[in-house]
């Protein structure tokens, strides 16, 4: 099922007209998803992205704009015929009800036609069940189970009624981190395997990146912008969406540009054919500095933290934006810990170039 | 810990509470259970000097007392009656208040009222509104002049006046203006701790009952009802408690009489017994009888601790 969003706005009206201005949640928010695909909504919290899910479940009605499923205009539809499975942040599992009651809860509500025999409901509920590898703990009450495991019920619990539409608020978020990474590739696994249309909320961008097929990136209710996770890495449009993605973050400095040359630090550091004269940010990800005696970029050098297959090299510079400068390079590479200053070249496709009012990107040839 | 040589101090500041315990709580209980094995006692004889035998005399009169037996029908009925009307009816009220945004606090005040109010004086009230004649106690050759706003709405709708509480009214009738009483009296109450819980259930579940498409009527009887199950709990082991200590409700509409003016007595209570008694200072016989009312109200929340611990979820 292919969703789509068109002109989508939800403003929150002011609660006291005189201290608050009203909240613009959602701002003119056009996305197409493919049928199929697991989306992730990745934005800081407060940038609508949880209100742009619910406006897809229905349980909130966007101020403006449209939503359809397919060819179908869903925006006036009540929550419960839109087909849609939500699980929530906290999972609102029913704390009274067993794991099996849970999920077989939604599939007694069915009425006219879809209403099933509890024959037909068991075999659903256990399915649902076993595709999220929960089948021996269906008697159990929530309170019984782990974070983990009350997970998965939510999960079953919103598949049971096999909906066009999976819509997961922050998923992870209440897991430690080991759970985390593992949840993550059960919720791919499941997506996978069933092929339902999936969008998930998360704030965090590892987990956004490593699962889905594309990511939405979300600052003030404004898309910044859409792509795969890879392609939004490598190429981001704005500071914003550079400075979000990527751990550690990108090491952001102010610089300038004079003879299609970016200067650093007063170092001449990298060519960049194509742009014109004028103060810039620069952002370089932590992966595109080359450790090089005679490089053209100079800092003095904090400490170098050995992380085995890689070595984290933190220094500073009086141009850094950021307290620090970290660096990642490879650990076959010897650093004299003892000098003082650190010398890189950089790699040119790892260096983006931000205009320094508007933040934007300003692109430069690479040879 | 406290050091040892401290503890004098720690004694010395919790002597007041103590002290004060000991004289108006811990000696009358026992004073209590005394008093009702000592057959026959009365305090007026017993600072006379005169002994008393022990053994469960008391008890015996107690319960072979047709007053008591009498006593007991009145106060099991007019629990069994209450606590499920006033339990439901809190329930319903609790659920509507907390749907509705405009004047809620508002209708949340006006149904606080009767509690924060002197329950002889409703009590009062009630007996004008059900009164058939405008005198409080009507007498045999009284005439039917004026009748309560009870019976105005009833002759209104073209039906017979009832005598509700007046000389001549029958026993169900005056059960019924009590029930009405006490149910009213006692709503406040639940519906304050029922609002809370309700307040208190994550909104979460209600989208999640959304997204399922479940009607109304299931979303009450099975989200909001065992969310709500340690509230109504305690709702009604309270209810039963203190149901089985009526007494002022029934001062307040008959007087002390207890009963309608040719039937005095008749819808005396268990603590209205022991009052008799301590009045007439038979003190052996109300301490038997405070001893039974306690093992009743005892045996009747285990019953619903039992039943809750089934029945109450998380």
């Amino acid at each position: 099922m292919k969703i789509v969003l068109q002109n989508l706005t939800k403003v929150f009206p002011a609660r006291n007209k005189k201290l608050d201005k009203e909240v613009i949640a959602v701002n003119n928010f056009d996305l197409e998803i493919p049928d199929g695909k697991l989306i992730g909504l990745l934005g800081p919290s407060g940038c609508g992205k949880s209100t742009t899910l619910y406006m897809i479940s229905g349980l909130q009605k966007p101020t403006s704009g449209k939503i359809f499923f397919g060819d179908n205009d869903v925006t006036e539809l009540s929550t419960e015929n839109r087909g849609v499975g939500l699980v929530f942040q906290n999972y609102a599992l029913y704390p009274h009800m067993t794991v099996k009651q849970n999920i077989l809860f939604p599939l007694q509500n069915l009425k006219g036609k879809d209403k099933l025999t509890k024959d037909q409901m068991l075999e659903r509920a256990l399915y649902a069940a076993k595709l999220v590898q929960i089948d021996d703990l269906m008697e159990r009450k929530p309170s019984e189970l782990s974070g983990g495991q009350q997970q998965r019920v939510a999960i079953a619990r919103a598949l049971v009624k096999f909906p066009r539409v999976l819509l997961l608020d922050e998923p992870l978020s209440n897991l430690d981190a080991r759970l985390r990474l593992q949840t993550r590739e059960e919720i791919r696994r499941i997506q996978k395997k069933t092929g339902i249309t999936t969008v998930f909320v998360t704030h965090d961008q590892e987990e956004a990146m490593s699962i889905s097929d594309m990511i939405v990136v979300m600052k003030l209710g404004v898309i910044q912008q859409v792509g795969k996770p890879q392609d939004v890495y490598d190429d981001p449009v704005n500071l914003f969406v550079a400075k979000f993605l990527g751990t550690p973050p990108i090491n952001v400095f102010n610089g300038e540009v004079k003879g299609e040359k970016l200067y650093i630090d007063n170092n001449a550091v990298l060519d960049v054919k194509g742009i014109s004269d004028q103060p810039v940010t620069v952002g370089i990800r932590p992966e595109g500095f080359i450790l090089d005696e005679n490089g053209p970029m100079v800092c003095k050098l904090n400490n170098v933290e050995v992380m085995g297959r890689d070595v984290s090299i933190v220094s500073t510079s009086e141009a850094s934006v950021n307290p620090v400068i970290r660096s990642i390079i490879n650990s076959d590479n010897k650093v004299a810990v003892n000098n003082e200053t650190i010398r890189f070249s950089l790699k040119p496709h790892k260096v983006f170039v931000f205009n320094r009012e508007t933040e934007n990107r300003i692109y430069f040839e690479v040879k | 810990m406290v050091d040892s040589k401290q503890q004098w101090k720690a004694w010395i500041y919790l002597a007041p509470a103590i002290l004060l315990l000991l004289v108006f709580t811990v000696w009358p209980i026992i004073n209590t259970v005394r008093m009702a094995f000592l057959e026959g006692y009365r305090g007026l004889e017993a600072v006379g000097g005169q002994s008393y035998s022990f053994g469960f005399g008391n008890f015996e009169k107690v319960i072979h007392y047709h007053k008591f037996l009498n006593c007991l029908k009145t106060t099991v009925l007019l629990c069994v009656l209450t606590v499920p009307i006033s339990t439901f009816l809190a329930l319903i009220i609790a659920v509507a208040l907390n749907n509705i945004k405009f004047l809620q606090k508002g209708l949340q005040t006006i149904f606080f009222l009767p509690y924060v109010t002197n329950s002889i004086a409703i009590g009062m009230v009630f007996a004008a509104m059900f009164n058939i004649v405008g005198s409080f106690y009507g007498t045999e050759n009284e005439i039917i002049a004026t009748a309560g706003i009870i019976n105005n709405v009833i002759e209104f709708f073209g039906g017979e006046p009832v005598n509700w509480i007046n000389y001549g009214s029958t026993y169900t009738a005056n059960i019924i203006v009590m029930t009405v009483y006490i149910v009213w009296n006692a709503l406040p109450f639940k519906i304050l701790i029922l609002l809370g819980g309700l307040q208190s259930i994550n909104k979460q579940y209600y989208d999640a009952a959304k997204i399922d498409g479940t009607p109304r009527r299931r979303v009450f009887t099975r989200i909001t009802v065992p969310l709500l199950s340690p509230m109504l709990a305690y709702v009604i082991i309270t209810g039963f408690i203190s149901g089985f200590k009526e007494y002022s409700s029934i001062v307040g509409i008959f007087g002390e009489g207890m009963g309608p003016a040719d039937d005095p007595g008749r819808l005396n209570t268990i603590v209205g017994f022991i009052y008799d008694a301590l009045s007439t200072n038979s003190q052996g016989r109300a301490s038997a009888a405070a001893l039974i009312l306690f093992g009743i109200i005892l045996v009747v929340t285990l019953i619903n601790t039992q039943v809750s611990k089934k029945r109450v979820h998380y």
